[in-house]
């Protein structure tokens, strides 16, 4: 057992770590603030690979592996959890699917621009009625020969609005329920497809959030992704590894949220000493780093068995579950440990705490996160 | 063309401490970075190459641990990378540096040898201008920007301490670069991925037909005698005076220390 990074992942983690910090730390406020998605920092990440990280470079992408991915997702999220969820949404939902199920054609015209990052890409499953129920889904694809005909509304699509290619899901067949669902590729310039709301939203600011409308979208058959009826299953297998991004997301803000109450501990004096002088300090920044080095070690294993190959639904729950909590409790802390200032927008501890807790959200909550768990145990 | 790049791994000096009894740096859990000057003249090489089209090759002397930050700039873009290791060469003062890689160039084909101004380590600035000298090269050093480039002749922008030079020189020649010349390029994602399977060419002291009498610490002629930190004392007067009466103190002291006159 090898609990180190291999001299390959080091190298990615320390790009990852100078891209952040001289990047994306310096803007993470004002994206906030402004509700801005960031897309000069989208084009940057694009230049130096990081759009398209474990992708065969045949297809565009950077050669690497998943956890040199996750590296990204975490190194980013520590100083901007806006800038590392455009990642995970884009690789894991809108790459992966296609690279995973798409065919020789679909991987030549949508993957090679997405994972150079001169396209950006989105995922659309959830529904107004088909939430965690995902199975409820109420758009309609029609087959009408060489075309499906698509109608339908699409809500809380992260990365709406600026992507160009949208992984969508619709029913094919509604007397089939879950084996009714089927998946399509999506342009953004494709007639009746619209943008509609845009969320504001408590954290994650500069993130798009937006509604998908579908009026009569004339979508060529040769973009159902994967087989017809099959959507249900590429949709989660798909999210089992959008959970490993996320909780890298989640592991990330947790550090990044740690590193600043450690530094203003150092430098804040009360009664003529360091408040990292007091033991309730020492003791709680202990706490605090020991269970983000647990979730740590979850979310890498995740990565690590979908690299091996092996089946890692139950391992990307589990990362995502602890690892989501985790950072809920240590932004919490953090701005405890900071007082009225971290109550503050002068501190990143407050936009920290707010980013943290759409982890425990998205790409299944918590709960759903227990049922895989669960059901992998019990069956 | 073939451009080659001297690089150095230098201790990171935000990070450094110092043995007090024996005054040396202790360099256990430094960490170690690419000394920027340097990285700054990969960088030129690197838009040279997009620009012109060359070949570069970065070329370091240093210990085995080395190989790290030369794999780091195959990440960044670089062609080939050579590391000069050997027992034999540590301990070298720049005289004996510059020696060791000289030795090394005179094997190769090259036109341009691109070399950071000075390491953050020694701040001596005397590795690049001696190898040049060491291979009767012409060189120019404190580079702030390259103008032109082509298989005759280099054309620079040399910084001064008030002003700048145009120069024009021949190739071959040695150039040394100011950190502020180029902003260093992030490393590749894909490059990364490939840094690994590349071959770092090793040359060891029986590889470069070298006199032992001018390498490493036995030929250096300057012996580091103590390392210390510089024990700073502020002694300042506080003066509670008016705003006239404190610029007129002000004037009186800068004419004191002839920075103004009287």
């Amino acid at each position: 057992m090898n609990f180190d990074l291999s001299p390959k992942q080091a190298m990615m983690q320390k790009l990852f770590r100078e891209f952040a910090i001289n990047e994306v730390e310096p803007i993470a406020a004002d994206v906030d603030e402004e509700e801005r998605f960031p897309e000069e920092t989208v084009r940057k990440m694009g230049e130096i690979g990081m759009m398209g990280i474990p992708f065969d470079s045949r297809y565009g992408g950077g050669d690497g592996d998943n956890l040199s991915y996750i590296l990204a997702v975490e190194e980013l999220s520590k100083v901007c959890g806006t800038t590392g969820v455009i990642v995970s949404a884009h690789t894991s939902l809108a790459c992966n699917p296609i690279y995973t199920y798409g065919t020789e054609e679909q991987r030549q015209k949508y993957l090679i621009p997405l994972a150079k990052g001169e396209k950006l890409g989105a995922f659309g499953l959830t529904e107004p009625n088909a939430g965690t129920d995902a199975a409820m889904q109420q758009t309609v694809a029609v087959d009408e020969g060489d075309f499906y005909r698509i109608n339908g509304t699409k809500i809380f699509i992260t990365n709406g609005g600026y992507a160009d290619t949208y992984v969508v899901f619709a029913m094919t067949d509604k007397t089939k329920g879950n084996r009714g669902i089927s998946t399509f590729i999506m342009d953004k310039d494709m007639e009746g497809f619209s943008i509609g709301k845009t969320e504001h939203k408590l954290g994650i600011k500069g993130s798009s959030t937006t509604e998908l409308i579908f009026k009569d979208v004339m979508v060529p058959k040769e973009n159902l992704l994967g087989p017809e009826g099959k959507g249900f299953m590429i949709a989660m297998s798909t999210l089992d590894g959008g959970r490993i991004g996320i909780a890298a997301q989640a592991l990330g803000i947790a550090q990044g949220s740690l590193d600043q109450a450690v530094k203003y501990t150092k430098e804040r004096k009360q009664f003529g000493r360091p408040i990292s002088a007091f033991q309730n300090t020492q003791f709680t920044i202990a706490d605090l780093q020991t269970k983000i080095d647990a979730a740590r070690l979850l979310v890498y294993r995740a990565a690590y068995t979908k690299d091996m190959n092996r089946n890692y639904s139950s391992e990307a729950a589990m990362a995502k579950l602890f690892a989501s909590e985790v950072a809920m409790e240590v932004t919490t802390k953090s701005i405890q440990l900071h007082g009225g200032y971290g109550y503050t927008r002068d501190y990143p501890v407050e936009r920290m705490f707010r980013d943290a807790k759409i982890t425990e959200i998205y790409e299944g909550t918590s709960e759903v996160q227990r049922m895989v768990i669960a059901s992998k145990i019990l069956r | 063309m073939n451009i080659l790049v001297l690089l150095k791994q230098v201790p990171d000096t935000t990070e450094m401490k110092i043995d007090k009894e024996k005054g040396t740096l202790i360099r256990e859990g430094v960490p170690t970075i690419t000394n920027p000057d340097d990285l700054a003249g990969m960088e030129v090489a690197l838009r040279l190459k997009d620009q012109y089209g060359a070949k570069v090759t970065a070329v370091t002397m240093g210990p085995p641990q080395a190989e790290n930050m030369l794999r780091e700039l195959y990440a960044m873009g670089a062609d080939d990378a050579v590391l000069l290791t050997d027992r034999k060469f540590s301990g070298a003062d720049t005289w004996a540096t510059s020696n060791t890689l000289a030795a090394y160039i005179k094997q190769v084909d090259f036109d341009l040898i691109i070399a950071g101004r000075q390491a953050i380590d020694g701040d001596t600035a005397q590795v690049g201008p001696q190898t040049a000298e060491k291979l009767g090269l012409p060189q120019i050093s404190y580079i702030d920007d390259v103008l032109e480039f082509s298989k005759e002749k280099i054309v620079v922008k040399k910084a001064l301490e008030n002003n700048y030079e145009v120069l024009e020189c021949p190739l071959p020649c040695v150039i040394t670069t100011l950190s502020t010349i180029a902003k260093p390029r992030y490393m590749r994602v894909m490059g990364i991925s490939h840094a690994f399977e590349k071959d770092v060419t090793i040359k060891t002291f029986d590889d470069l037909n070298i006199d032992p009498a001018i390498i490493g610490l036995k030929g250096s002629p300057t012996k580091v005698k103590k390392t210390f930190t510089k024990e700073v004392h502020s002694n300042s007067d506080i003066l509670n005076l008016d705003g006239k009466a404190s610029a007129r103190k002000v004037a009186e002291i800068l004419m004191d220390m002839n920075f103004i006159g009287k």
